[in-house]
């Protein structure tokens, strides 16, 4: 295997526990967790096989299934049924090797180090490590890299978890929800380091919430719903099936009814003097919109709602069974 | 080599918590020289055949290290409750390595405790033979196995708010019945305190004094429990870890 070795060392060493085996391969796997009110299937039969080298993303809503997913490839349950593989064995074997960096959802900092002493401490469990420094920089938090890991912000224990999940030098880099706690230039450094893992040939699979980080970030999105796979594709394939747009402006004294008989346009919602418009096809949407309406202002057009977009492929789903 | 590592960056942030530091150290010593500084004219303390400040040495001795070892709880307790754990098991850090450094983190807490009385003692008019010192020191060793696995096993059971009250507890119970605050012969408490491992901690100065040692009584119960509770903090630690 050649990768292109970066200033982090990258895959350098082809170490697995077998070669050719897909980074992550799960076959009809089931999780449900006892509640209040009897069993809850958080995972109903997944079948997800992510290839060496891919950057895939989980999506879906809060209760999807995508945390339970993850801590089932990370070998922190046991699924009730099915299989689990990581780089062509169990996941406890991968994690012993030291093949997996990982950022889980949850968790804070252990207190009384400095960032340089956790990240290094971290790396003292691996058995070919990053040099720490180099991690550092790469995260952005050289400069400081002296402070007590208990006086830190929101985003910057955010990026000493994601140095942590690193400094390992591992092949399959897993994220759940990476960008939560961070501000929009903290994403951008965020994406922009894992463009370059990926460039070394890592595997990447992180969950999310959001549509567009999906979409930026990642070559394949397998979408989750109730538990369930509703799409596995290509970012621009899953786009294509989602399709809406919404778009929002100022215009007072408009009739909701004339706003929803615009060309492209699928519902709307008036709240006071904002309108917002939920469209089949925001192109012919927004000339219908401006020709009639020339006196709105504040426009604005975003993708999806992702609540939406699962509504309609679970739908989608539920009418093809 | 790594998880050398590993158990020295334990050392760094266990010694530079603070709160620990009052509990563990502070109060132990304080309470040392309020009770033996007035009288440390007490050559035979109520027919020990010991003197008083070296009585209360190694009874508070007993109580700072049982709080040091015990702090290892706490201190998982809040690595638990942080999601650090989780982390942790995400690593190749083994489960061997992981207790490792937290019974040497204990142990490293107890010595300094120890070293402390020592001195406090020493200031006091305590001497003792270098033997005795070191058959005395060993004993206090092995006596704190089992609240090493008490540590451990707590803090894999508890939150972090309850570990505090429970270990608090727990050690000051048990200070009464093994004689740390007044010396147990007889009676009532002595038929119980010989039966807990911390009696034989208080009683570990008395005993090298006297080149007497635990004898069977001592050793039996020192092994009895930690081997109850190596085997509750092993469940402990495995049922924590099956959940997390």
């Amino acid at each position: 295997m050649i990768v292109p070795n970066g200033r982090l060392g990258a895959v350098s060493e082809p170490f697995a526990l077998s070669g050719d085996a897909p980074a992550i391969e799960l076959r009809e796997l089931e999780k449900s967790w006892r509640g209040p009110a009897g069993p809850v299937r958080a995972v109903r039969g997944i079948d997800v096989s992510v290839r060496r080298g891919e950057t895939v993303a989980l999506l879906g809503p809060n209760g999807a299934g995508k945390s339970t997913t993850i801590d089932m490839i990370l070998g922190l349950v046991r699924p009730d049924a099915g299989s689990v593989s990581v780089l062509g064995g169990p996941p406890r074997a991968a994690v012993h090797a030291g093949l997996i960096g990982a950022m889980l959802q949850t968790g804070a900092l252990i207190r009384n180090l400095s960032v340089r002493e956790l990240v290094a401490m971290a790396a003292s469990l691996y058995p070919r490590p990053l040099a720490v420094d180099e991690v550092l920089e790469r995260v952005g938090l050289a400069d400081i890299a002296g402070q007590r890991t208990q006086k830190l912000s929101g985003g910057e224990t955010q990026r000493v978890r994601f140095a942590i999940a690193l400094v390992g030098d591992p092949q399959l880099l897993i994220l759940d929800e990476p960008t939560v706690a961070l501000d929009v230039e903290g994403r951008r450094a965020f994406w922009q380091a894992m463009r370059h893992l990926a460039s070394e040939g890592r595997t990447l699979l992180f969950a999310t919430h959001y549509l567009d980080e999906a979409d930026a970030n990642a070559d394949r999105v397998v979408l989750l719903a109730r538990g369930t796979v509703v799409a596995d594709g290509a970012t621009t394939e899953i786009k294509g099936r989602v399709g809406t747009r919404t778009i929002r402006a100022t215009l007072p004294g408009v009739d909701v009814a004339a706003l929803t008989a615009l060309a492209g346009v699928h519902s709307a919602d008036r709240h006071g003097e904002a309108v917002s418009l939920i469209c089949d096809d925001s192109d012919r949407a927004i000339r219908a919109l401006l020709a009639r309406y020339d006196e709105a202002r504040d426009i604005e057009i975003a993708g999806a709602g992702l609540e939406d977009a699962f509504l309609r492929l679970t739908v989608d789903a539920q009418e093809d069974g | 080599m790594s998880s050398l590592a590993y158990t020295g960056f334990e050392l760094r942030r266990t010694f530079r918590e603070r709160r620990l530091f009052i509990f563990a150290f502070g109060f132990p010593l304080i309470l040392y020289y309020v009770i033996a500084a007035p009288n440390r004219n007490i050559h035979d303390l109520d027919g020990t055949g010991i003197s008083l400040p070296l009585y209360y040495m190694t009874g508070l001795a007993s109580f700072g290290t049982m709080m040091s070892m015990m702090s290892a709880g706490f201190r998982i307790a809040g690595e638990r409750q942080v999601g650090w754990t989780r982390q942790l098991r995400i690593t190749p850090l083994s489960t061997r390595a992981y207790l490792r450094a937290k019974v040497v983190t204990a142990y490293a807490m107890a010595a300094t405790s120890l070293a402390l009385l020592y001195i406090a003692a020493a200031t006091l008019g305590v001497s003792l033979p270098a033997g005795t010192w070191l058959g005395m020191t060993g004993l206090i060793a092995v006596g704190l196995l089992p609240f090493a696995a008490l540590g451990i096993a707590l803090g894999h059971v508890l939150t972090v708010d309850s570990t505090g009250p429970a270990t608090g507890g727990i050690v000051s119970l048990l200070a009464i019945v093994s004689g740390t605050w007044f010396p147990v012969t007889h009676g009532f408490l002595y038929d119980v305190g010989r039966w807990v491992p911390s009696y034989w901690l208080v009683q570990a100065a008395r005993t090298s004094v006297h080149g007497q040692g635990w004898g069977t009584m001592g050793w039996a119960v020192v092994a009895g429990w930690t081997v109850v509770l190596a085997t509750l903090a092993a469940y402990a630690f495995a049922r924590d870890s099956g959940r997390v």
